[in-house]
């Protein structure tokens, strides 16, 4: 297991938003839900690479901004009957700033 | 607490569609038994013709399998037929002895098949046309023996003549009445479609009565014989071989269940608008059900009533079943054929009928008052769905009278080739030119996933999701593939997304008449399903919200599409295109210097004019947006808003100032009006052009407004489209000067921002509510005009160039940059 690296502040995503962390391992989408739960998901939709912390956040899912693919954000899967996944990264709150581990 | 028990009789299509509702609205509230009397899990019985013709199989048509009932948890007796209900216990008896109680019941029998009451009707060979079992003998007899009779040219006789011909019996379909299907047709359509069929080697004999079948030395039906019509020649004969009869003469209601436990029955078990017996804790949904003395045989109506029944089974109360206006498709492949409402006509109707036998299309529309009543369309059906829908809303189509025969789709439509005939299609042809979905593609997803609704299809194939062009082509590829099971989306209710069941134009009145401001608030007040609500509503809700209250109602970025959050357009490759504004057209060298100059410093690898006449700067990274803005606004540049719902260009043609046509100043007239419209969100992308003379170089003809100076002033055009669609503008009025046309166009703009519904273009939206409608408030009544254009002016006012903002604050900015990390070290938690 690698090591938690702090990312940004809670505060510095609005609700229903999200950044984007530039690292090794190609972009990452950092989500912010509506609940305040963080979410990373690797910034490439499963069907045409697009960049899903573009997309709309709603509930625990988003949509990706080129042809609508819905994204669960807990584990990165297209809501059927969408097919295809986007690399999930583990991503925690903690004392107000969140948290990626890059695996 | 105790789960209250919910018992379902029959386990149909109407029954589980229900339980299938009901478990989408309340999951949790009820222990679920049913009961069904085949031995099967529900399928669709629709799809029966298809099985029989070898287009499919069962296991295609299966909807729910056992593995749904258990993972459900409901309770499923197959193969069990209940045979008494005891009110007073509340519970139901199965004939062995099988026994279960229940809080609530839902009958949903379904009907049997009307069994001539003739000699001969027991023999071995004489079936009915309804389930499984029926199939899988006329299957079996396909393969044994030869001559096949249908009794009843109505559409299940005509589906079933026509599976087993193609299972190669020699195929009489013997009718009583002058016509065939004349419950669905007249007697042109109905005639085009028996020679149609003949070609296909059926043969029919009309106006024939049977009088009894005839027992052959194996103990099987053998012959038909017919009962002497008057005048009859004996040298007709009056008897046809028959190794197989299926009657296929009408249903009848399932009624002896509840008759038997003293439930009001008549012509059907009789329930109210809720779905409910005369016993309140008893509902019934399906062909056993008489609703205002009318019992459905369709699917389409059946599934409406079961959405109506499950609302009330979770207790939620609020839904009401009205009754349906029907219509039908005929499921035999290669033939189109459609028909809705009171296509018979009468008194008081036009007929509108358009006929072209050698051409195999026939056409007729019943008009009453200036609405649309019925329709009968033969060979043509692309435009069913648009009349069906028209039926349905009563839409007034006075305006659109005089090309109604020619459809919603007679200019203008691509992506498809043109093609409009959906049977006649092959299976490779391509429908959705966006998503490259072919037909085969969508006939496949809608048997194997069991699809009924457009947007199931879109869903499940993408077809007509994208810019929606085929849709009418998807429909009728749906319409005719699940024929009466189909349901044609109702544009006056149907609900704007999953989220909620209201539609756009409840939500909006909802907004302006309790004063809603965020979308939060307008969620609860509705009752929204969904906690945050989705990429479809938030969008819709947030411009409702910002276009009612100008002032009070705060925009929400994130419920914007991401172009219309960044100010930018998104790319394939995630990058951006920049279109800074030019005023009408207008630039100067100074700004062209400025573009070059951004264009070279961020490296933009593709500079393109628009076709709204400005310069599009494509492949810019989105964190190099701020600078390239800065840039920009130091040269007095703004947001060309090209990435909006929003005001995008006014086009403009050189005009008197120059050219030696031209009668009006159109740069000047364009640059007034975009700078009036700087900053104006809408229901959809608005844009205008202004043309100096009728020679129109700026193509006004195709705009949301168009406008074109005359040598008295100018001609007014609205609603003109040129995507998708072409639509050519239409008149408006003529003004004199150029402060009556920032009025009226203003006015114009103004009630479609309060109106229109969310993407909708003008061009929808005057086709929706009417050019009378629109001309009522803009050109016959200057003190609504005023108003509307006020109320526009205000709701601009003060309106900040998004791009400088973006470039000074740093709230906003933070939109655009990228987090850095460092992957060692540094800070590091344990």
């Amino acid at each position: 297991m690698s090591d938690w690296i702090k990312v940004c502040q809670l505060a510095d995503i609005a609700p229903q938003g999200s950044r984007v962390v530039a690292s090794s391992q190609g972009d990452i989408a950092i989500f912010r839900t509506n609940n305040d739960s963080v979410f990373g998901l690797h910034d490439k939709c499963p069907h045409k690479g697009g960049p899903l912390s573009q997309g709309i956040v709603h509930g625990d899912t988003v949509t990706c901004p080129l042809h609508g693919f819905k994204i669960s954000l807990k584990d990165g899967a297209a809501v059927a009957p969408d097919k295809g996944c986007a690399r999930r990264f583990a991503v925690k709150l903690d004392g107000g700033a969140v948290w990626l581990q890059l695996t | 607490m105790r789960k209250q028990k919910l018992v379902v009789v029959g386990n149909g299509m109407a029954g589980m569609r229900a339980v299938e509702e009901l478990l989408k609205l309340a999951p949790d509230l009820y222990d679920i038994t049913v009961f069904g009397a085949e031995p099967h899990g529900n399928y669709n019985r629709i799809l029966l013709s298809p099985v029989l013709a070898g287009e499919m199989t069962i296991n295609d048509i299966i909807l729910n399998p056992l593995q749904w009932y258990a993972d459900n948890q409901i309770g499923l007796y197959t193969g069990k037929t209940i045979i008494r209900i005891d009110r007073t216990a509340r519970k139901v008896i199965a004939s062995d002895g099988t026994e279960e109680e229940y809080d609530r019941l839902l009958l949903a029998t379904g009907s049997t098949p009307f069994i001539l009451p003739i000699p001969g009707r027991d023999l071995p060979g004489v079936i009915s046309y309804r389930d499984i079992k029926d199939t899988d003998e006329m299957i079996a007899t396909a393969a044994t023996h030869k001559h096949a009779v249908v009794i009843g040219g109505g559409l299940l006789g005509l589906e079933a003549a026509n599976g087993l011909k193609l299972r190669g019996m020699d195929v009489t379909v013997v009718h009583l009445m002058p016509w065939l299907m004349e419950r669905q047709l007249d007697k042109t359509a109905a005639d085009m479609l028996k020679t149609s069929l003949e070609a296909r080697g059926l043969k029919f004999l009309l106006e024939k009565q049977t009088e009894a079948l005839i027992r052959g030395e194996s103990g099987r039906v053998c012959a038909l014989r017919f009962k002497p019509a008057p005048g009859y020649d004996p040298g007709d004969g009056l008897e046809i071989p028959a190794d197989l009869v299926v009657m296929a003469a009408g249903i009848r209601p399932n009624t002896a269940l509840a008759e038997s436990a003293k439930i009001y029955c008549n012509r059907g078990i009789v329930v109210n608008d809720t779905m409910q017996t005369y016993d309140p804790r008893i509902y019934a949904v399906g062909e056993c059900v008489a609703h205002r003395g009318i019992a459905y045989g369709l699917v389409a109506p059946l599934f409406e009533q079961a959405k109506v029944c499950a609302n009330h089974l979770a207790n939620f109360g609020i839904a009401r079943y009205t009754g349906s206006v029907l219509s039908t498709k005929l499921k035999v492949t290669g033939i189109d054929l459609f028909s809705a409402g009171n296509f018979m006509g009468g008194d008081g109707t036009d007929e509108i009928v358009l006929n072209d036998p050698s051409g195999g299309v026939y056409k007729k529309l019943v008009v009453k008052n200036d609405t649309l009543v019925g329709a009968v369309l033969y060979g043509d059906t692309a435009d069913g769905a648009w009349y069906f829908q028209l039926v349905k809303d009563g839409q007034n189509i006075h305006e659109i009278r005089d090309h109604l025969m020619f459809g919603q789709n007679h200019v203008g439509d691509v992506g498809h080739a043109g093609k409009t005939l959906a049977a006649t299609m092959a299976d490779d042809a391509q429908v959705c030119g966006c998503n490259g979905v072919c037909k085969g593609d969508i006939v496949k997803a809608i048997k194997s996933q069991g699809l009924f609704t457009l947007d199931d299809v879109r869903k499940h194939t993408k077809a007509s999701s994208s810019c929606g062009s085929c849709t009418g082509l998807v429909e009728q590829i749906l319409a005719s593939t699940v024929g009466g099971a189909y349901t044609p989306s109702e544009s006056k209710s149907k609900p704007m997304c999953g989220c909620t069941d209201h539609a756009h134009g409840v939500v909006r009145q909802a907004i302006r008449e309790q004063h809603l401001l965020t979308i939060p608030e307008t969620m609860q007040y509705l009752e929204w399903k969904t906690p945050g609500g989705c990429a479809s509503c938030r969008p819709a809700l947030n411009y409702y919200l910002i276009s009612t209250w100008p002032g009070e109602a705060r925009d929400d970025p994130q419920s914007r599409f991401i172009n219309e959050r960044a100010h930018a357009n998104i790319q394939k490759d995630g990058t951006y295109s920049v279109v800074p504004r030019m005023w009408g057209g207008l630039t100067t060298p100074a700004e062209l210097r400025t573009i070059a100059d951004v264009a070279e410093k961020y490296e933009v690898p593709t500079v393109k004019m628009t076709g709204g006449a400005r310069v599009d700067l494509l492949g810019i990274k989105k964190e190099d947006l701020p600078k390239v803005w800065a840039d920009l606004g130091a040269a007095g540049m703004v947001s060309g808003h090209a990435y909006g719902k929003s005001i995008r260009t006014v086009k403009t043609c050189v005009g008197a100032e120059h050219c030696r046509f031209g009668t009006q100043r159109s740069m000047a007239m364009g640059v007034k009006l975009e700078r009036m419209l700087f900053g104006m969100w809408s229901p959809h992308k608005v844009k205008l052009a202004v043309s100096g003379c009728p020679r129109n170089c700026a193509e006004a003809g195709i705009k949301d407004i168009g406008v074109i100076g005359v040598d008295a002033g100018y001609e007014l055009y609205v609603a003109g489209n040129g995507g998708i669609k072409t639509e050519v503008a239409q008149f408006l009025c003529k003004v004199t000067n150029d402060e009556e046309v920032m009025e009226y166009s203003g006015a114009f703009l103004q009630l479609y921002r309060e109106e229109g519904f969310y993407l909708e273009r003008t061009c929808h939206y005057v086709a929706r509510v009417g050019l009378d409608h629109v001309k009522a408030a803009v050109v016959n009544d200057p003190a609504k005009r005023r108003e509307l254009h006020e109320r526009l002016l205000f709701a601009l006012q003060d309106y900040e160039d998004p791009w400088q903002a973006a470039v000074a604050k740093p709230a906003m900015r933070r939109e655009y940059e990228v987090i850095k990390i460092k992957e060692v070290a540094a800070e590091v938690m344990t």
